[in-house]
């Protein structure tokens, strides 16, 4: 008969339970914290901003003009050969909400006093991109605005123009 | 015949509710004051006997203690706020107009949180410089000075999230710039903005998301924190004990109990500053502005007053060094402090050494002159992303200034270090006291130096804010 020795066992039971207590606190843990970002998620927003508003009329933009959509945080913004652009009202640098300066034609930031031409490219940091977009959609002669997809952009681009 | 023993009258029921609720006095002998200190919930906090020259007024200045002072003001005046406030838009504002015209003392209430709100910013701050520049970070002592910036930090958050809770143009606007900085974090830096916010901007969500973090989680963490801070203090044997520059034995200590010596003079301070926060609050109204309004920000839009240091660096940096690279080091070396910086010999000496002093001068003195300096340079000489067109935002306006700016700090130490023979711990205190010299003056140009658009006027040259 030939005695077999056993190998040494590589974990010990205690090691092994101190293992798993770990393993299933760690994850227990992570439950939890999941449990917790889920909650704390945003609601959908409902009613103005966030969903798809109507602007106006073709005919209300003269080619040209910017006009401030306050309840859709946007100003729509009709180039001079005609195109529209919905541009965000909001600063690409620190959030503030930017004011079309007529007499200077363009968006002079309160803030930090950024400057944005009429498509909304950086003319004056510190805003770091161009002011974000939102999809124009020309429906029937009525300009739309999908308020709850913001497109974010480098520069300025002929492809972001919709024209009628 | 045995002699009678006289029974003892029992108690009467009234006897034994005055034995339990009325305070027999404090006792005349130390050993009594020193059970009452064991025995008492609220003393016990302190150790039974102190250093009596630690009790020295012109070491310590009180900041901690009035710091929790200020807590108690906080709080008490923050509960009853609870009773005349509705966090949702837009009766938030009204309430807080209401507090003005239908609630009796509610506008002196508001006042009281307001500005002990601020001035616990400017105290803890005081506090941390105090423990700064006396050593007191050092072992034993790393655990404190870890709680207390951890405290710092949640006041900041406190007074932060409150700030919102009036829901006029002020706090509208500086939350919004204070939370845009959250979303330059690299990765999760949208996801989190949004988390925080409850959506896309500040609104409905974030107001009451502002609320609960202001009203239960940062409070309950503070008081716990605090309870910890002042158990620390006793389990490290007291606060540290002031030394003169030159002394090289250890102060001989000499302990006293800790009622009277210690206790009569915190009530005092405790009282004499509460008068004075009493009648401040009575003769200074809180600011209150229009109600807010997500299309029309204010020219010029301030974040708090506490954080225009960093909405100044913001102005020359780009967002992810100015809001995130820069507090992240900053916090980093803070919080690294009482591991490397470790000579306990200086300990309780005001500035460390002779040589100490010097550098602390010559810091206050160089930041006095290079930061207004460097201000005006970038704002009217320097600008790097016009030089460099081609090169990405991060680097033409971000690191490249932030490696010319750091040079003359570099040379600075290296210069203390090689002619000066500073050793480990003059030199973070030279480049401390210039890096917070330097901030400081920084949210001073911010506060009063920044008019509409954020251009540089003379505070007595200052236009009138346009909404």
């Amino acid at each position: 008969m030939t005695e077999t020795t056993a190998p040494a066992p590589q974990v010990s039971r205690r090691d092994f339970l101190k293992l798993a207590w770990a393993f299933f606190g760690g994850l227990a843990l992570l439950e939890t914290g999941g449990v917790l970002f889920a909650y704390l998620q945003p609601r959908l927003a409902e009613g103005e901003f966030g969903s798809t508003i109507s602007a106006g009329l073709l005919d209300d933009f003269p080619p040209g003009s910017v006009t401030h959509v306050t309840n859709g945080r946007f100003y729509v913004v009709r180039l001079p050969d005609g195109g529209f652009l919905a541009v965000y009202h909001r600063c690409t640098h620190l959030g503030c909400t930017v004011p079309w300066d007529q007499a200077a034609q363009k968006f002079v930031c309160p803030c930090h006093s950024s400057q944005f031409d009429m498509q909304g490219s950086v003319e004056n940091p510190p805003a770091p991109r161009p002011l974000d977009l939102f999809p124009v959609e020309i429906v029937d002669g009525e300009v739309k605005v999908d308020t709850g997809n913001v497109l974010q952009r480098q520069s300025f681009e002929t492809a972001q123009v919709v024209y009628p | 015949m045995t002699e009678q023993i006289p029974e003892e009258k029992p108690k009467t029921m009234l006897q034994r509710m005055r034995e339990r609720l009325v305070p027999e006095g404090i006792p005349s002998d130390d050993r009594g004051r020193i059970r009452m200190v064991v025995d008492n919930l609220v003393l016990h906090l302190h150790p039974s006997k102190v250093n009596v020259q630690t009790l020295k007024w012109t070491y310590s200045w009180g900041l901690g203690g009035l710091s929790a002072v200020l807590m108690m003001i906080l709080g008490v005046t923050g509960a009853i706020l609870l009773n005349n406030y509705t966090p949702s838009a837009p009766q938030a504002y009204l309430d807080i107009l209401g507090l003005r015209s239908d609630v009796w003392f509610g506008e002196l209430v508001r006042n009281l949180h307001h500005w002990s709100a601020n001035l616990l910013v400017v105290i803890a701050v005081l506090h941390l410089i105090r423990v700064f520049v006396t050593g007191a970070y050092r072992p034993p002592r790393e655990t404190n000075w870890l709680i207390g910036v951890a405290m710092l930090l949640l006041v900041l958050a406190a007074n932060f999230t409150g700030y919102l809770l009036p829901w006029d143009q002020l706090a509208y606007w500086a939350i919004t710039v204070g939370t845009s900085i959250i979303s330059y974090i690299p990765l999760i830096g949208e996801g989190l903005s949004r988390l925080v916010l409850g959506g896309p901007e500040v609104g409905a969500a974030t107001l009451l998301n502002f609320y609960s973090l202001h009203i239960s989680f940062i409070p309950l963490i503070i008081f716990g924190l605090m309870s910890f801070h002042f158990w620390r203090i006793r389990k490290d044997g007291g606060l540290t004990v002031p030394k003169k520059v030159d002394e090289t034995e250890e102060p001989k200590v000499e302990r006293v109990t800790t009622i009277p010596n210690l206790v009569r003079k915190e009530l005092i301070f405790a009282l004499g500053w509460i008068a004075l926060i009493v009648i401040f609050a009575m003769l200074v109204p809180a600011p209150l502005e229009g109600i807010a309004d997500p299309n029309v920000s204010p020219n010029p839009a301030k974040a708090p007053w506490y954080f225009l240091g960093l909405q100044e660096l913001l102005l020359h940096f780009h967002p992810l060094v100015a809001g995130i690279l820069l507090p992240t080091i900053a916090m980093l070396g803070i919080f690294l402090l009482p591991f490397f910086d470790i000579n306990t010999k200086s300990v309780g000496v005001y500035f460390r050494s002779r040589r100490g002093r010097s550098l602390t001068l010559l810091a206050l003195g160089l930041a006095l002159i290079l930061t207004p300096a460097w201000v005006l340079l970038d704002e009217f000489i320097l600008n790097w992303s016009a030089w460099l067109p081609t090169w990405p935002a991060l680097l033409s306006n971000g690191l490249i200034p932030l490696a010319v700016a750091a040079l003359p700090i570099i040379l600075m130490d290296d210069w203390a270090k090689k002619h000066l023979h500073a050793d480990i711990e003059e030199r973070v205190l030279f480049i401390a006291v210039f890096l917070f010299t330097a901030f400081a003056i920084l949210t001073i140009i911010g506060i009063f130096f920044r008019g509409p658009g954020m251009i540089l006027f003379w505070p007595w040259a200052m236009p009138t804010v346009t909404h």
